[in-house]
């Protein structure tokens, strides 16, 4: 009746795995409390869950990120903290829960973190940016957030029931196959990856058809915001790059459920083949993830310069130049399988031409700040400290690049700090720019900036703090993932490291107090004209938080910077034009109903709770045939409501400037 | 928004064709994706071809006869499905349906030989978890077969439009990506005739 | 205005920060194994290390100083020069690419030959013929095999110094990685396959092996001994093995391939012929790929 879910499958095999779970099982009973308190459900069900408005998709996909950072942050420290006092000694954390918690670290901070957020605001800005009313595919766009928080659910489930993985994140078989990882964990890692990978390839081709198609009139592709040029890219690589891990997961399941031989050491299986399979996704998720941060630094520094973009031409074909080579690199994170010098050095050689366009990148951006005027809005300080720590991270990059080189550092905890190093400034500095940079379009009131500094210099600091004798432990031939040690010469850098997780803590600490103040402060930071920074792209030429339609007219385009050029040519207020009706999609429920229905079908299966899984299936398919089936997905505004809504707009703008210059 | 009647039957004609223009490329780039998930079980067939593991070879196994057959099945089913298209095309519903129903003939016979085939080699004591070569063998022709089988539940599904809805254009727009689909497999399957099958007997 | 003297107090704390740093650098760098290197495999991937360090260091230090130079001197109320529309430049384009393929170029060229140099399958090329040491990565412990020898031992290395080491590396477990840092860089031991490893080392001393690839719960625990020794201690080291009761028979190395922690190290005076290659063939199957199935195609 339940697979092999047991009493046993509850976490009491150790007082802190008992509280991890109670505090999930807690913080969600009390946000379920706290809703009902507010009476909250029917709101939060017809206007947000059900949502297919691409703004609201992505707020929810930003939360989702920000509370999955709470948790895989919660692994980090906890990891700092055991290996700052475990020489000698278990420290306070047994391997087989250490073991989990790196794992869980990492899959939550690429697939439920950093994926989540990029999509995020890929949904926030992308259709905005080009002044089309929405994505191609509004109720896909949907269907992908709940098949990621589906993922999400999974991962914090194995908190509370079973245990997660010991496999780390890139769960290398034979050590996750069921010879020798025969409990749950590894299946939980497998179906949230499934499940949020299936959605994510589905955001990518939603975004290319959003881009390529949806543009606004005079739209060329060389005058597409840097933002949407980079999320053009990281959504070609997501939609033909994640199938690599979907057969790779998916051989990997079969290994286990059915007995097949695809990676096991005997009977034929070839564990090397996954070791290409993963990284053939894994190096281009990590420009899925890269390039969209990139686009976020090149729409903040051009606007906190007060400048234009300094080689624009130059950063798309960058941009387009590591995309492609991003799929010519894989073999770099296993130089040490025992290839041929030809292999390991031409991998190494392109990983290294990698570097090329990347450097363009910096000196452009550089080139933005040189006689700019530039203001440090928070955004614009993660930048700086991004290109600064950044270029230290390539430069590491460039080293392990080096075959021989790679030899002595691989698996170190050198390599740890270098992925830390591209990935923390490379990819959640920009995401945090780019959520502060647009949080007042999508919600009409500015952030709170002190606290946003704040933020910006607890993590900075920590950052550098917890990774630099990281670099130093990996020189003294430290390995990774050791939940304890015997050299007490590394001791003193793995506390000044969990010092630095402690700083990055604050710095955590400091981003929940920014949103708090800033919702506080809602009123006086209210944002009417929809453009706070003065900005040059179409998002700004909209109202913030944007009607339903984004755009009652749609703009005609004549420059790269389209709302710069209109605001030159004196058209920027108030349309000039009739009203027409606007067909805008209607919400629907079937994305999360579907969402809910994979989340029980990956449970199912994680248990062997075999019917169950075979219902959800063959419910989901039922619910796909009846979508599938609805010609009447759409409603129509009417010209006359459209204007309703535009006319309060700017009667609301005209007020508050009545009232600011009386 | 309660005062919003649904939309009336239609958008204004260069709208519609515009949405079904995206719905096209979304498609042709989801094919594309399944694409790279076919080429890289090949890519896995490939490597596991001769790990055995002192097991069958697909020498031993192969019928080629049988996959003679389904070839035929399923490369004619795609020309049924032609048929069907240019039936839809004219406007014609029950030459579509017919020629549907053929093409769900034809698909369902080439299912019933693959299943045929894999339960055979699984009595014999070569299923999938015999050898690492086995299980790239199930798993890439079962992958396709899973594939056509999803393609005729949907035939079923869209012959059921065609009957309740007649030839709207939303439908035939979905009649397009189910060919699209069709012969996408038509194009997977030539691939694993000549991958798997031929060299086994050559 | 304070500000002189905050500044004077902000480079007083720089100062004793920076004190304590190189303090605690240097302290480093005398433990920092891969900066130590005690054989010439390690010296030369060191060597490859600093080249490669310097070479990046002409981008990366203009870089650093560049932002740090603009974001100063650019400051809005500052009123340095402000020129809103240049953004674009074929001579600053060109400029801009140009030097980072030329480094990119450097280090290529670098890579292309280190890489060859450092292969390694490749034999050292030195003071007579090598010694053959068969490595088997267990459930958390290393069994290396003398063959020519005829004696093993867990957990401990011998080696004589001066002469150069081949390796045949395999697992009879999960994937691990066989690394010795102050000798040489890692390579994978991965069930039904061979890899090989090669080093030397300069001068007797003991050092510290590991695996570095992350395996299960006894993972941490899963490090040994090498000892190089003068040539005399060596054959010394050998004559102790053979002085041992424990034979590495079939059942002898079925218990001790059963999972264990922290396993002392032990002597085995003798080895059942072949059976590194029996431990490939369990998983590789006899006819798989001849007698040891290599992990390079």
């Amino acid at each position: 009746m339940f697979g092999r879910l047991t009493i046993e499958a509850l976490p009491l095999y150790s007082a802190i795995a008992a509280g991890g779970a109670a505090v999930t099982v807690g913080g969600a009973l009390l946000v379920a409390i706290v809703i009902t308190w507010l009476k909250g459900w029917k709101y939060l069900w017809t206007e947000w869950l059900t949502s297919v408005d691409h703004k609201r998709i992505g707020i929810m996909y930003i939360v989702l990120a920000l509370i999955m950072l709470l948790r895989g942050f919660v692994d980090a420290i906890m990891m700092r903290a055991q290996q700052a006092v475990a020489l000698n000694s278990g420290g306070y954390l047994p391997p087989e829960h250490f073991d989990q918690i790196f794992s869980s670290h990492g899959t939550i901070m690429i697939f439920f973190m950093a994926m989540p957020f990029m999509t995020g605001l890929l949904n926030i800005a992308v259709p905005l940016q080009i002044g089309t009313r929405d994505v191609a595919f509004p109720f896909l766009n949907s269907l992908s957030l709940w098949l990621s928080a589906a993922g999400a659910g999974l991962v914090m489930v194995s908190l509370v029931i079973g245990k997660f993985s010991t496999a780390g994140w890139t769960g290398y078989p034979p050590y996750s196959g069921i010879a020798y990882s025969p409990g749950v964990g590894v299946d939980y890692w497998i179906w949230a990856l499934l499940i949020s990978g299936v959605g994510s390839t589905l955001s990518g081709i939603n975004f290319l058809v959003t881009i390529l198609k949806r543009r606004a009139p005079g739209m060329t592709l060389m005058r597409m915001p840097p933002f949407t040029w980079t999320a053009f890219c990281a959504s070609l690589l997501m939609a033909f790059a994640f199938p690599a891990l979907t057969v790779a997961c998916l051989l990997l399941a079969l290994d286990r459920l059915l007995g097949m031989h695809f990676f096991t050491n005997e009977l034929g299986g070839n564990m090397m083949n996954y070791v290409n399979l993963f990284w053939i996704w894994g190096h281009p998720e990590v420009y899925i993830l890269i390039l969209p941060a990139f686009g976020v630094f090149s729409e903040v520094v051009a606007t906190f310069c007060r400048k234009r973009l300094f080689g624009y031409e130059s950063l798309v074909y960058a941009t387009m130049a590591i995309g492609i080579l991003s799929f010519t690199v894989w073999l770099h994170h296993f130089f040490t399988m025992g290839s041929s010098a030809n292999v390991n050095a031409f991998f190494g050689v392109t990983t290294m031409i990698i570097a090329v366009p990347t450097g363009v990148k910096v000196f452009n951006w550089l080139l933005t700040m040189y006689r700019g005027r530039i203001t440090f809005h928070p955004s614009m300080l993660w930048t700086v400290g991004f290109i600064v720590t950044f270029v230290i991270g390539g430069m590491t990059g460039v080293l392990l690049a080096m075959p021989p080189v790679d030899f002595l550092l691989h698996n170190t905890t050198f390599l740890v700090a270098h992925f830390h190093n591209m990935i923390i400034p490379g990819v959640l500095f920009g995401y945090l720019a780019g959520y502060m940079y647009w949080f007042p379009k999508a919600f009409g009131f500015k952030m709170n900036e002190s606290w946003g500094k704040a933020a910006f210099w607890f993590w900075i600091v920590g950052f550098y703090l917890a990774f630099m004798p990281l670099y130093v432990l990996g020189l003294m031939g430290m390995p990774r993932r050791m939940e304890q040690y015997n050299d007490p010469s590394w001791q003193p850098w793995l506390v000044a490291a969990s010092m630095g997780a402690v700083l990055i803590l604050i710095g955590i600490a400091c981003l929940v107090m920014q949103l708090v103040a800033s919702i506080r402060d809602r009123k006086q930071a209210a944002d009417l004209t929809g453009d706070p920074y003065d900005g040059a792209t179409l998002e700004w030429a909209t109202a913030s938080p944007p009607p339903p339609y984004n755009f009652a007219l749609l703009p005609e385009v004549r420059d790269r910077e389209p709302l710069r050029d209109m605001k030159e040519r004196g058209v920027s207020g108030a349309p000039a034009g009739t009203y027409q009706d606007i067909e805008i999609p209607m919400n629907s429920p079937v994305g999360v109903i579907l969402g809910g229905l994979a989340f029980v079908l990956g449970f199912a299966v994680v248990w062997y709770i075999w019917w169950l899984a075979i219902v959800c299936g063959l419910a989901m398919w039922a619910v796909l045939i009846w979508r599938a089936s609805d010609d009447h997905t759409d409603i129509i505004l009417t010209a006359a409501e459209v204007e309703h809504m535009e006319r309060a707009r700017y009667r609301a703008l005209e007020a508050a400037r009545t009232a600011g210059r009386a | 928004m309660s005062t919003h009647a649904p939309a009336a039957h239609g958008h204004p004609h260069a709208e519609a064709a515009e949405i079904h223009e995206q719905r096209a490329l979304g498609f042709w780039l989801y094919l594309m994706g399944d694409a790279v998930i076919f080429a890289l079980l090949f890519m896995t067939y490939g490597i596991m071809v001769g790990n055995t593991a002192g097991g069958p070879t697909g020498k031993q196994l192969f019928d080629l006869n049988n996959a003679a057959v389904e070839t035929a099945l399923l490369l004619s089913s795609s020309i049924t499905f032609g048929f069907a298209t240019l039936a839809a095309r004219q406007m014609s519903r029950q030459a579509a349906l017919a020629w549907l129903a053929v093409t769900f003939v034809l698909g369902a016979g080439f299912i019933f030989l693959e299943v045929r085939e894999f339960v055979g080699l699984i009595r014999a004591g070569a299923g999938p978890d015999r050898s690492g070569f086995l299980s790239a063998f199930f798993t890439l022709v079962g992958t396709h077969g899973t594939h056509v089988s999803f393609g005729l539940v949907w035939i079923v599904i869209l012959g059921a439009q065609i009957a309740i809805k007649g030839l709207t254009l939303p439908v035939t727009s979905r009649l397009y990506r189910l060919g699209l689909f069709w012969h996408f497999l038509d194009i997977a399957w030539v691939g694993i005739f000549s991958v798997v099958y031929l060299p086994g007997l050559l | 205005m304070n500000g002189a003297g905050s500044v004077k107090q902000a480079v007083g704390i720089v100062r004793c920060a920076a004190i304590a740093l190189f303090a605690l650098l240097a302290a480093a760098c005398d433990r920092a194994v891969v900066l130590n290197p005690k054989g010439p495999i390690a010296d030369a991937e060191r060597g490859l290390l600093f080249d490669a360090f310097g070479v990046m260091m002409i981008v990366v230090v203009p870089v650093i100083v560049m932002t740090f130079i603009f974001a100063w001197r650019y400051r809005a109320g500052r009123n340095a020069r402000y020129e809103p529309k240049w953004d674009s430049s074929f001579t600053v384009d060109t400029v801009v690419w140009a030097i980072p393929a030329v480094i990119v170029i450097a280090v290529a060229v670098l890579v292309w030959r280190s890489t060859h140099k450092l292969d390694p399958y490749r034999p050292i090329a030195a003071n007579g013929p090598p010694v053959h040491i068969e490595v088997v990565a267990q459930d958390w412990k290393w069994l290396f095999i003398y063959p020519k020898q005829g004696v093993a031992a867990v957990n401990q290395m011998a080696i004589p110094a001066g002469r150069p080491v081949s390796l045949r590396i395999t697992s009879d477990t999960v994937m691990n990685s066989f690394y010795v840092p102050a000798l040489a860089g890692q390579i994978y031991a991965m069930a039904g396959m061979q890899t090989r490893l090669q080093l030397l080392a300069d001068a007797p001393g003991k050092f510290v092996g590991r695996n570095t690839q992350y395996s299960g719960g006894g993972f941490s625990d899963q490090f040994f001994e090498v000892v190089a020794t003068t040539p005399n201690d060596f054959e010394a080291w050998i004559a102790r093995a053979r002085q041992s009761t424990a034979r590495l028979d079939r059942p002898t190395y079925a218990r001790l391939a059963e999972k264990s922690r922290l396993n002392p190290v032990v002597y085995y005076s003798a080895v059942e012929p072949r059976l590194f290659e029996v431990i490939i063939e369990k998983y590789a199957g006899p006819h798989a790929h001849g007698a040891a199935a290599p992990a390079r195609r």
